[in-house]
């Protein structure tokens, strides 16, 4: 389906997080890593909306709070302390991330604050231990851009990253602290992005611009997107969590058809005549329909003393079943509101059934419970009464809401570019200041010294190290987008080996050796070294692989190790016109016979012994000189 | 506080010259740069040279006041207005507790416009930033101090002591007391010592993480305190906090032998050389202490609560001066604590000093700086020593509660004999006569 997006009034905006890759947490020493082990720790708590001074309160938190949802922490000593735990007041603002959002804030021409103020956003689905996140803007304004298109940035923030969600059952959610605090940089796009490719196109700009600095942590789960996404009579929709640049264009399509999809069927119940007040709110306990039901489900939770509660929704049959976007129906969006309201595992409906081992004869039974006619969609939930009521509330109420319009909503993105419902969009961000942490000053001197020593922007590096590197477009490209960035140029700045030699080893080599297997983990001083001994002769370039696969192996190890236990010691100059005198006279007679062919086989012999400890080249021009004299 | 809330010469001249008031919505230009927000109050001890504003997406920014800087009000700020909700309907049937506060703030909401942190004091309040108390009991509250605790002074816990039983006379099932936990050992000491023959129980209660936030310990404490003073069986003055870092339990502990051992953790609290008196969990108290005073509404509370705050508590410590005691001796100290070493010892170089305080009619007693465990000064000479000086042991008791109750054993009697007898009698389990061997050490082995 090609949309013409422009004509929808399509917005998007951005908001793109990156984890900095600084050696503590932003607001402790913890380090800045996750653990895959069992948990050391585990706490159990409860997060109390507060009120404000409106004497209002988050309406869905209150909710939970009120159905008494707690929350399960991990942590493990290594990466969290009592700061994490909400056990100890926060220390200073890590100076190290700080810094680095100083630096993508002015290649992003953006105005540092003078004075930097830490808030506290009320955040209480569980992910923050303390029940806000810590949050702050360096600067404001900025720009870049999207080919001729100026996309202005709104701010650059710096924020702690939230506890990660390991699972959860009924009223019991799981987090792990260690994600918690560390230091994540925000870049905010004004909402002008107006196609998905737009949106995916700064998303892939600001991303390079983060990777620039070299102050960023790289791989899945460190980068992640948020989208506001609008169309014209359609809802201001967020999406949270987008980990991959290179979705953010279907996530943005999809939710465009979900939205035109939604407005479809409004239209269509608007046909048949459903109106909002119309919608039944009087749950039917159908429990005795499924008393020798085969259905597992069902059967679990009857055996389990659960009940089954239905509701008609009248006129809704067909609509249940009616896709929004691929995998996700209508049908999708009620069980997730059950979900979220009611805490139930999922929904059954009539659109779907027969199946799930509900047989037609059920089905006849439950309709006929329910009063239902052929027009007719029946939800129904098997659960405690409690969560029953709530999950088909829910219902109720999502059904009513799409006779009338598509929720404001926020949503989680999936890594298939698909998008769930999550919980109703917060309303207005609440923040009030952290009073542990006292304002910090930023130095006009302090800026003028990050000025001078700005990392290059992207483009200006790859047609740098084309022009004065002499490399080539695609190991230039290679270079810049490669861990090892840095490295080169320190590598080409402190030697006078060739730029090709050094971008290809530390792209290609690389890349060669970790698709064979070698996990290549060299210190930029082990790198350095190996690059120094090609310069000076040490060692030849062609023994470059072998030396790095066999450090990555022997961690610990020192390169003169690596170097006489491979046999690569180079041959002296002595040494070496020795040998091929020795090989020339061994094998004259051969030689003469051979007449032209003669450098070809005589090269052969000499590099099957010397190969690695010396460079061919020489040995060529040595073995050519000899040979002129011999034939 | 001025009208224009910390700021202070440019910055407030050019506030004023705008008509600027806090929460005002205000232009600022300088050079290039214009920011338009609302203007938040400047914390007090913040530096006079930036204005902090409040965007439009809520953050706060300040910036530096220049010479080139203006400032234009583009709209008037609303005040914020509290709707409280409607109270709940009374529950007649509920028993009754009196909350009184002392400057801890146990419930607040934010004003999320400024970021002020307003406490909830009246009872309505507190029933609408702590929902269920009003299941648990029919509250009263009153504020007693406005102060943070480390300014509370003997004088302050005469007056708690005399209000509480006010409310236990007029009939109450149970008094809480809201308080900093700085000093809430010492408060719940000296009301254990004031307070005597108790029919209900008397909970103080603080909490570690201020009430604004959602993760606080505030409300969980006080409703767990809440509902202990209504329903709990025993008639003791008690601290309520967090008994783990979890939210699942609350732990009373005995007034006289609780201490705070953690400078931030919701479970700071500890019961040094005994247990702690009772533990609430889903809603239901159950008693851990083998002996206590039972609730008895019947009872007459007998208050004794007069303090002397003529008493000192000394630390003894490697190279300490003795002049310190005799400057003390020499002010007319009546009653010195030693908080000594190990089993109850002080330097040789203070003998002298000690011996002329005594001389001097001064009671001076001995607890140990250890915290966990017993003052037994037969063992070594220096023990011997001062026993023989006159330096009386004070066996299990805290060092902090060794100094109330001093004060309060002073504020009772004028007869250093008298006095003397007071203090070594058990008179509110301040001494327990076995050291049992699981509450021989405290359990923060964690962190």
């Amino acid at each position: 389906m090609n949309l013409d997006y422009k004509r929808l009034g399509l917005k998007v905006g951005l908001e793109v997080h990156q984890q900095i890759d600084s050696d503590e947490k932003l607001f402790c020493a913890c380090k800045t890593k996750l653990f895959t082990e069992e948990p050391q720790i585990t706490f159990l708590r409860a997060l109390r909306p507060t009120q404000s001074e409106l004497g209002q309160v988050d309406a869905a938190a209150f909710f939970e709070f009120q159905k008494g949802v707690k929350i399960l922490y991990e942590a493990s000593h290594d990466t969290s302390c009592l700061v994490e735990m909400d056990e100890e007041p926060p220390h200073e603002l890590n100076r190290e991330a700080l810094e680095a959002v100083l630096v993508v804030s002015l290649l992003l021409r953006a105005k540092p604050v003078d004075e930097i103020h830490i808030m506290r956003k009320i955040v209480i689905d569980g992910s923050n231990t303390t029940g806000f996140q810590r949050t702050c803007v360096i600067a404001l304004g900025g720009l870049i851009k999207l080919g001729e298109k100026p996309v202005p940035i709104q701010h650059v923030g710096l924020e702690e990253d939230a506890a990660r969600k390991m699972g959860g059952k009924g009223n019991l959610r799981i987090y792990r602290v260690d994600r918690l605090c560390i230091p994540l940089i925000e870049v905010t796009t004004a909402p002008v992005l107006y196609t998905p490719e737009e949106a995916e196109g700064t998303a892939l700009a600001i991303g390079k611009i983060l990777r620039a600095t070299n102050r960023v942590k790289r791989g899945l789960g460190t980068i992640r997107q948020d989208l506001n996404i609008s169309i014209r009579d359609g809802a201001l929709v967020e999406i949270k969590g987008v980990q991959e640049l290179e979705l953010i264009s279907s996530v943005v399509r999809n939710e465009v058809r979900r939205q035109l999809s939604l407005l479809t069927i409004r239209d269509e119940l608007a046909k048949r005549g459903v109106n909002p007040n119309g919608v039944e709110e009087e749950f039917q306990d159908i429990t005795a329909v499924f008393r020798k039901t085969k259905c597992k489900v069902i059967r679990e939770a009857i055996d389990n003393n659960k009940q089954v509660l239905a509701v008609n929704l009248r006129n809704f049959q067909g609509i249940l079943k009616t896709e929004l976007t691929p995998s996700i129906r209508f049908g999708t969006e009620l069980a997730d509101v059950a979900r979220f309201w009611g805490r139930v595992g999922g929904i059954f409906h009539t659109d779907e059934l027969p199946a799930y081992g509900i047989t037609q004869e059920e089905v006849h039974a439950l309709k006929r419970a329910t009063n239902a006619g052929q027009d007719d969609a029946v939800v129904f939930v098997a659960d405690i009464s409690e969560n029953a009521v709530d999950a088909l509330k829910a219902v109720t109420m999502r059904a009513k809401e799409a006779i009338k319009t598509i929720p404001q909503e926020t949503r989680v993105a999936k890594p298939d570019g698909s998008t769930r419902y999550m919980r109703p969009r917060p309303g207005s961000a609440r923040m009030y200041p952290e009073t542990d942490i006292p304002p910090i000053q930023i130095s006009h001197e302090y800026l003028q010294r990050l000025h001078k020593d700005l990392p290059e922007m992207p483009e200006h590096r790859l047609q740098r190290l084309m022009h004065d590197h002499g490399l080539n477009r695609k190991l230039a490209k290679q270079v810049s987008n490669s861990e090892f960035s840095n490295l080169y140029d320190t590598v080409v700045k402190n030697s006078e080996i060739s730029p090709t030699l050094v971008a290809v080893v530390l792209t290609e080599t690389v890349k060669a050796l970790k698709r064979d297997g070698v996990e290549v983990d060299l210190s930029d001083a082990q790198f350095l070294d190996l690059f120094r001994l090609v310069e000076h002769g040490k060692i030849a370039k062609e023994a470059i692989s072998d030396i790095i696969a066999w450090l990555s192996k022997h961690r610990g190890a020192t390169m003169d190790e690596a170097i006489s236990t491979l046999g690569l010691d180079t041959l002296s100059l002595d040494k070496m016109e020795n040998l091929i005198d020795t090989l020339i006279e061994k094998n004259r007679h051969l030689l003469v016979e051979r007449g032209e062919k003669a450098f070809g086989f005589l090269m052969g012999l000499i590099m099957k012994r010397v190969r690695g400890k010396v460079d061919a080249e020489k040995v060529s021009n040595i073995v050519k000189r000899k040979l002129e004299d011999v034939l | 506080m001025s009208g224009k809330h910390g700021y202070r010469k440019r910055a407030r001249n050019l506030l004023d010259e705008a008509e600027v008031e806090i929460g005002d919505i205000i232009r600022i230009s300088k050079g290039e740069e214009t920011y338009e927000g609302a203007l938040i109050p400047r914390a007090e001890l913040s530096d006079d040279d930036h204005l902090v504003v409040k965007l439009k997406d809520g953050y706060n920014i300040g910036i530096l006041v220049t010479e080139e800087l203006t400032i234009k009000k583009t709209g008037k700020g609303s005040k914020p207005k509290f709707l409280c909700p409607p109270p709940p309907p009374k529950k007649s049937s509920l028993p009754k507790v009196v909350i009184l506060s002392t400057g801890g703030t146990i419930a607040s909401r934010v004003d999320y416009r400024t970021g002020g942190v307003r406490p909830a004091l009246t009872a309505n309040d507190l029933y609408s930033v702590v929902p269920e108390l009003s299941n648990i009991a029919m509250i009263k509250t009153e504020i007693l101090l406005s102060i943070m605790s480390e300014n509370i002074t003997p004088k302050h816990w005469e007056k708690m002591a005399q209000q509480i039983s006010a409310h236990i006379h007029e009939g109450t099932n149970g008094i809480v007391v809201a308080h900093g936990t700085d000093t809430i050992g010492y408060t719940a000491a000296a009301l254990s010592f004031a307070l005597q023959n108790l029919p209900v129980p008397v909970v103080l209660v603080g909490s570690q993480r201020s009430a604004d936030r959602p993760s606080s310990d505030a409300a969980t404490n006080l409703a767990g305190a809440v509902r202990t003073a209504a329903n709990g069986p025993f008639a003791e003055v008690v601290v309520a906090m967090h008994e783990t870092v979890s939210d699942g339990s609350i732990i009373f502990h005995r007034g006289t032998k609780v201490r705070k051992c953690h400078t931030s953790r919701r479970d700071a609290f500890e019961s040094v050389n005994a247990l702690p008196l009772a533990r609430l969990k889903d809603n239901t108290v159950t008693m851990l202490a083998d002996e206590y005073r039972k609730r008895d509404g019947q009872r007459r509370l007998t208050s004794k609560p007069l303090f002397d705050e003529n008493v000192a508590l000394i630390k003894f410590h490697p190279s300490m001066n003795p002049q310190i005691i005799k400057w003390h001796v020499d002010k007319g100290i009546k009653g010195i604590v030693l908080e000594g070493t190990g089993l109850g010892h002080v330097g040789s170089q203070c003998f002298a000093d000690v011996k002329k305080a005594i001389a001097d009619d001064v009671i001076v007693s001995m607890a140990s700086q250890c915290i966990w465990g017993r003052i037994n000064m037969n063992v070594y000479d220096t023990g011997r020593e001062l026993l023989k000086i006159g330096v009386i042991p004070l066996a299990d008791m805290l060092p902090e509660t060794a100094l109330v109750k001093m004060m309060w054993a002073l504020g009772n009697t004028e007869n250093t004999f008298e006095a003397k007898q007071l203090l070594t009698r058990n008179i509110t389990y301040e001494f327990t006569p076995r050291s049992v061997f699981s509450q021989a050490g405290g359990r923060k082995n964690e962190s």
